[in-house]
């Protein structure tokens, strides 16, 4: 039961990461109708840059006091990531938009291996280690059983990751239902050509949803890096696909549905791995993908689709 | 639905050269002085701009390093590089301006113009092309044992890596170009055709030549089985479900260390037997028996026809099916598919067809592989080889078998050229290695070449059959597949 | 039912080839998307031989009725039965419902229960064809070739499901000449003739109606169904496919149709079967149903309006005139179907139809 619960923990904050990354997936797909293939490679970046600026105020600028230090990191590694996110559409898709399904997903591909190897050449094929640096938590259950102590902790960076997702999907649900730029991006998902005709900025609408995601990838990214403390180039690719696989569960499309669909498949990860094998965990999660586009195509919380004859 | 999406693309998309064209008609009334000094301004704001982006975007990574140092990670800056970098940005990017975006007789005009020519001349040049590259594929061997005999085995190495990928992207043609299903996991075919042929020599000791249909077989088997559940599937999401599935393969192979051997693979495997004769320097050798010296660059030129035969059938295979109910099937498929389902076609088999031959000729390919390389492991199957294959598709035109020709040429060719620039070290400083760049330029090359021409380098369509005469069909009309 | 009580008695002795040799019958149809009710309760048969046309104002329903005859939509409830052969056969239909069979086959006969079946064995088995209303071709590929796909059962077949063909059997190539000719008869019937090596998306809207028929009948139908075949034609064009409607019939092919354009309607059909909101509202030969004052109203909204749809309204008045004024020459291409798909997918949002 200890375990269960630790292993509830675990999931849960794992799934805020995913399910940051998912929102980014789905806005783009909600409004182009493309799988962002390098949004994934986004959050690689977003990672990356964190460890610089983390790297810059602890050891060259020698800040200690580790909440500003975090804020700071956060803010500046979400508005540099927005600007690749924006660089990405920008070079990559904007071209391409009006043009046949298979161009902007091969630009796509093109642009994560493009993503990849530009970090692998700057910064080395090497992982960048990260010792941890939030360190201790509050205790939950502590209880004795014959094999031992069993400790059940929920750690401060586990607090702090979780709350950081909440107060962003909070701030970003609000964002897309309060704002001119949220009505704005949902009726570009309706009706492009129609927001077009009735004075949407279409291209900076596209823009903005493309920086939006890339800013929470950003913070996924950070997140990631204090969480496993080790980063290298190729981490958004697995986790880019976890991602998609937790928009695709929770409905693509669908905010709520993002966020759902990565909790649900942080958890799937983390219990696999404690119950059955932590080899095939990737295989559970790419198997529940399948599983879900097969039989529940338009995911938990997506509309439907109707075939139209 | 369909019709806006597919109309959009014949409305919006026109030929570079036009473009720029028309463009420069624009500006051109006002060739004044003060036009250019404005031109020039704005390309220079441009530029600017550009140049800035750059230094937003590579100050993290160009500008600063981290690297591992005792103690901890260390972060050390190179402002020259960074700096270096934003000044190539903002020269190239004024540079375009100056000269083909914002000029009134753009650079690419001429170029457009030619291009447009050939296209014209399209099917005339495309037949003798494919003459010329399939007279010199045939001699190959001989012309570089011939004109280039001290780097002879480099070259026919090249040949073979590159007919590999031509007949991978002839497999996946069919499944992509053809019946216009989006796989992004065709490299799962190749590792089971690799794999069939390592496991079934390793246990059973069966030679390539009969080990190879069973790969084929068992790859096509594969292909059904994965096929089967994701076929009803459209676009986007079948291509990161096959996606899933390519890696869910690799991953099993890489942990099931009782059966593959897990991420040391399996190394040993036979290489292919000429009539039972082994093409090695032993008495009952190829050479041997034929009396002539022997030579390792033997083992090669076998190899590379080998390759070169395969590759063929899958060609002749892929043009005779196009002619058959089967090739029209799945061409419609990509057309329209309700229309298809209406006029009484099983659409599920019919994917399922082509899934599974594609699969086959994967199979085959890999088969190949094992047996070239002697050693296989599953590192070679990875996502970024589905990704290689479908881009070359995609690059030389959906459905062309030529266009799938000259796109392996130029981005496998292109890239192990990288490996000749040795020169550059001289330029760069001894630490620079071009081969690392490689897949770095292959990503840009993937992205330039999409954008400058989205439906690929060849992209008119033959038609199958004809009452009088046969006229190729523009890429604006022909569907691409699940667009609906 | 009373309904067409009422009209059999108005219309006196009719020919009603649709009550004692029905080729397609539906019964007690109902379709729901979620909770929106798209077709309730719906009766009517298709006789043998006729043209038989199905109206009603927009969103009606009348595309749902073709799509669950088609196999496209699998109906909520009832049955769908197609006969090949002569005569209700009742014994047979009951024998089928009962076995759980999909369809059966004896001698000349055959009755297929194409709620049960999915849209491909409808076409290749039961012979029921149809178009689009947003004409559905294989616009990269030549006429020629959308009229060989059409053929692709019998071809495959022949081609000795491919193995044949990649060997280049002759009894393969016998095969595609045939189908040629077949498609070379139906491009003279639908004068494309002259188009047939050209890409289907390059032909003007007209000829690609008249292709997308065309390639229907090349699957050889007993019963083919047209969703607003004259929508966007001009008045020549449109007298042209009433003469080629009238050959398909006269040629042994049931002809089931949409149609807006009441001059087509009253013009071709045998029979006519009217649907307002999903409920059948007249079912019964042309004068009939012309006079019928249910139908009058449905088409006016005469008593509680609730969806008046003009170009319709103009249509129904040009055919009481008698010619078409050019000015107010309705254009069906305008208003197809708009608030039936509205209300379809609004159900299907609501519920969950795949």
């Amino acid at each position: 039961m200890e375990y269960f619960i630790q292993q509830l923990i675990n999931g849960l904050t794992l799934g805020s990461i995913y399910g940051l990354i998912a929102i980014g997936y789905t806005m783009v797909y909600g409004i182009i109708g493309m799988i962002n293939f390098a949004h994934g490679d986004i959050f690689m970046i977003g990672a990356f840059i964190s460890l610089a600026v983390f790297l810059i105020l602890t050891s060259v600028l020698g800040f200690a006091f580790l909440p500003v230090v975090l804020l700071i990191v956060i803010i500046v590694a979400m508005l540099f990531t927005s600007a690749w996110g924006w660089t990405v559409e920008r070079v990559a898709y904007r071209p391409l938009r009006g043009s046949f399904r298979l161009a902007p997903l091969i630009t796509a591909i093109g642009m994560s291996i493009v993503l990849q190897n530009f970090v692998q050449v700057t910064q080395g094929a090497r992982v960048k280690p990260l010792p941890p640096q939030i360190r201790g938590g509050v205790t939950l259950i502590e209880g004795s059983t014959e094999a031992g102590t069993i400790v059940v902790q929920l750690s401060y960076m586990q607090i702090i990751i979780i709350v950081t997702t909440v107060v962003l999907m909070a701030a970003f649900t609000l964002l897309i239902s309060r704002t001119s730029l949220g009505r704005a991006q949902r009726a570009c998902e309706q009706d492009r050509k129609m927001a077009a005709l009735l004075g949407v900025d279409v291209d900076r609408t596209i823009s903005l949803t493309f920086v939006m995601g890339a800013a929470l990838a950003a913070v996924a990214g950070f997140m990631f890096l204090l969480l496993y403390g080790v980063i290298d180039f190729y981490i958004g690719f697995v986790a880019g696909v976890k991602a998609f696989t937790a928009a695709v569960l929770g409905g693509i499309g669908s905010l709520p549905g993002a966020m759902l669909g990565g909790l649900l498949i942080g958890l799937i990860e983390v219990f696999w791995s404690g119950y059955f094998s932590v080899e095939y965990k990737d295989v559970a999660a790419f198997s529940i993908l399948a599983i879900v586009l097969i039989f529940l195509p338009s995911g938990l919380l997506g509309r439907p689709e109707v075939e139209k004859v | 639905m369909a019709a806006s999406e597919t109309q959009v693309p014949t409305s919006t998309q026109k030929p570079v050269g036009a473009q720029a064209q028309s463009e420069a008609r624009r500006a051109a009334p006002h060739t004044t002085e003060a036009a250019s000094k404005n031109r020039l301004a704005a390309s220079l704001r441009d530029a600017a701009l550009a140049a800035f982006l750059a230094g937003v975007l590579g100050f993290f990574f160009i500008g600063l390093r981290t690297d591992l140092a005792p103690g901890g990670l260390d972060i050390r800056a190179r402002w020259g590089a960074w700096l270096t970098s934003i000044a190539i940005v903002f020269i190239g990017r004024l540079a375009l301006n100056v000269f083909v975006f914002k000029a009134a007789h753009p650079v690419g005009e001429g170029v457009g113009a030619k291009i447009a020519g050939v296209g014209k001349a399209a099917p005339k040049l495309g037949k003798w092309l494919t003459r010329a590259l399939f007279i010199f594929a045939l001699a190959l061997p001989f012309f570089f044992t011939t004109f280039f005999p001290g780097r002879d085995r480099q070259f026919i190495d090249l040949a073979i890596l590159i007919m590999t990928y031509i007949m991978l992207g002839w497999g996946l043609n069919i499944v992509v170009g053809l019946a216009g299903l989006l796989d992004l996991g065709y490299v799962a075919f190749y590792a089971v055709g690799a794999y069939s042929f390592a496991l079934l020599a390793q246990h059973f000791e069966i030679g390539f030549w009969a080990a190879l249909p069973l790969a084929g077989l068992l790859a096509a088997f594969w292909g059904i089985i994965l096929g089967f559940p994701v076929l009803r599937l459209r676009g986007d999401y079948l291509a990161i479900v096959t996606l899933a599935f390519g890696e869910i393969i690799r991953i099993v192979l890489l942990n099931w260390y009782s059966f593959t051997g897990g991420p040391n693979g399996i190394s040993g495997i036979p290489k292919p037997t000429f009539f039972g004769l082994e093409l090695g320097r032993g008495d009952d050798g190829f050479a041997a028996f034929f009396g002539i010296e022997y030579d390792p660059i033997q083992r090669f030129i076998y190899l590379y026809y080998i390759i070169f035969a395969l590759a063929l059938l899958t060609n002749l295979v892929t043009l005779r099916l196009r002619k058959l109910p089967i090739g029209r099937a799945w061409e419609a498929l990509r057309e329209d598919e309700i229309a298809c389902r209406s006029l009484g076609i099983n659409t599920r088999n019919t994917k399922l067809t082509a899934f599974a031959i594609g699969a086959m000729f994967g199979g085959f390919a890999g088969s190949f592989f094992a047996t070239r390389q002697g050693f296989i492991s599953p590192e070679s199957f990875t996502f970024i080889e589905s990704a290689m294959i479908l881009a070359i598709v995609v690059l030389g035109g959906l459905g062309s078998q030529l266009g799938i020709v000259i796109a392996s040429i130029v981005m496998i060719g292109g890239i192990e050229m990288l490996r000749n620039l040795g020169f550059l070290t001289q330029i760069f400083g001894p630490g620079f290695d071009p081969v690392q760049y490689r897949m770095l330029i292959f990503g840009l090359a993937m992205v330039l070449i999409m954008v400058w021409k989205p439906r690929g380098l060849v992209t008119t369509r033959e038609p199958t059959a004809a009452l009088r005469e046969k006229k190729r069909i523009g890429a604006d009309m022909v569907a691409q597949g699940e667009g609906h | 039912m009373s309904t067409i009580a009422e009209i059999d008695a108005s219309a006196g002795a009719a020919t009603r080839r649709w009550e004692h040799d029905p080729i397609l019958s539906v019964e007690h149809l109902t379709m729901r998307f979620g909770g929106l009710v798209a077709i309730n309760d719906l009766s009517f048969n298709v006789g043998r031989g006729d043209i038989t046309a199905l109206i009603g104002p927009n969103g009606a329903g009348k595309t749902t009725v073709f799509n669950c005859v088609t196999g496209f939509y699998k109906p909520t409830e009832g049955r769908i039965v197609m006969r090949h052969g002569l005569g209700r056969q009742d014994e047979l239909v009951r024998q089928v419902t009962d076995s759980g069979l999909r369809w059966k086959k004896e001698g000349g006969q055959g009755i297929f229960l194409l709620e049960r079946m999915p849209d491909h064995e409808i076409s290749a088995k039961a012979g029921v064809a149809r178009t689009f209303q947003n004409i559905r071709l294989f616009g990269g590929m030549t006429v020629l070739e959308n009229l060989l796909v059409a053929q692709h059962n019998r071809l495959v077949v022949a081609s000795g499901y491919s193995f044949g063909g990649i060997l280049g059997l002759p009894s393969y190539r016998r095969a595609e000449r045939t189908a040629i000719d077949r498609a070379v008869y139906w491009l003279e019937h639908t004068n494309l003739i002259d188009r047939a090596d050209d890409p289907a998306a390059d032909l003007p809207y007209g000829a690609q109606r008249r292709l997308e028929i065309a390639r229907a009948m090349c699957t050889e139908p007993e019963l083919l169904c047209l969703d607003e075949p004259a929508a966007g034609l001009n008045p020549r064009e449109s007298a042209e496919l009433n003469e080629l409607l009238k050959f398909i019939r006269d040629n042994g092919t049931s002809v089931l149709l949409i149609e807006h354009d009441m001059g087509v309607v009253m013009e071709i059909s045998d029979h006519i079967v009217v649907l307002d909101y999903g409920v059948k509202i007249a079912d019964g030969d042309p004068t009939a149903v012309r006079t019928d004052p249910k139908v009058i109203a449905a088409y006016l909204g005469v008593e509680e309006e609730k969806e008046i749809d003009v170009p319709e309204v103009l249509e129904d008045v040009v055919e009481q005139v008698g010619e078409l004024p050019s000015s107010l020459a309705p254009q069906p291409q305008a208003a197809p179907e708009k608030p039936a798909d509205k209300r379809q997918r609004s159900g299907a949002t609501k519920g969950g139809k795949s």
